[in-house]
């Protein structure tokens, strides 16, 4: 694959960012998810996450979740100020582990879903959004 | 804000029994994340939507806390089994104590 200078200048800047950017908030949810964990950790896989690669406005990014056995699916986007997104509890009439909404996200960033398993381990899985205006305001 | 808020829920009539359906909501709510300010330069103080549940004839479908991240007019969409014909009691329970609710029948054939 070949690059214009433009593309190239337009990757190495947005891998700069990310570079700065990401360590100081991914630790913030790498925090959430062992308090979530109990520092167990999840293993990635098994479960998956949809969401759209380029999002043109984070004021309402559509993400579904797809997680066969969980029992509670907890969403995390890891580049905004908070990380906690939302809590997805299955009760004994939910038909498919499955659940989809709309979600903010202030930056380009991954979005992380753990979720409990019946046997009490944690799974994850990530996706990554571009998203070209913010959608926390400010 | 209890202004405003309108609950849209879109569930089958009928199904057959142990049948999967889908179901969607959506109610409408600005969802203030408490991390905009205002023309001054002030944080407009957080009012979301902290909590949904959905249940069918009292037992519990899904129950979903919600985080300021989730989007104005908060939407989900998930599936429900109905093992006999009842009704879907949809509640959304809002930061400033206030509590919405919308019920949809549905029979089995």
């Amino acid at each position: 694959m070949s690059y214009t200078r433009r593309q190239f200048l337009a990757a190495s800047t947005f891998s700069s960012i990310s570079l700065l950017g990401v360590p100081a908030f991914a630790s913030l949810t790498d925090d959430a998810i062992s308090a979530l964990t109990g520092g167990a950790g999840a293993v990635e896989g098994g479960i998956s996450i949809t969401a759209p690669e380029i999002a043109e406005n984070g004021n309402t990014v559509p993400v579904e979740i797809d997680a066969p056995g969980a029992v509670a699916i907890t969403l995390f986007a890891d580049g905004n100020p908070t990380p906690s997104v939302a809590t997805f509890k299955f009760g004994a009439l939910s038909a498919s582990r499955t659940a989809s909404t709309r979600i903010r996200l202030s930056t380009t960033q991954n979005v992380v879903a753990v979720a409990e398993m019946e046997d009490g381990s944690f799974q994850m899985a990530k996706a990554n959004v571009k998203v070209t205006i913010g959608g926390c305001g400010g | 804000m209890a202004s405003g808020v309108k609950p849209r829920v879109k569930v089958p009539k009928t199904a057959e029994a142990g049948e999967a359906i889908t179901i969607k909501t959506l109610i409408s709510h600005k969802m203030e994340s408490g991390q905009r300010k205002d023309g001054d330069g002030k944080l407009i103080p957080r009012s979301i939507i902290n909590r949904f549940t959905a249940e069918f004839n009292g037992e519990n479908v899904i129950d979903v806390a919600l985080e300021p991240a989730i989007s104005t007019n908060p939407y989900f969409q998930f599936d429900a089994i109905v093992p006999e014909s009842g009704e879907f009691t949809f509640t959304w329970y809002d930061d400033d104590g206030d509590i919405y609710n919308a019920t949809k029948k549905i029979s089995v054939a």
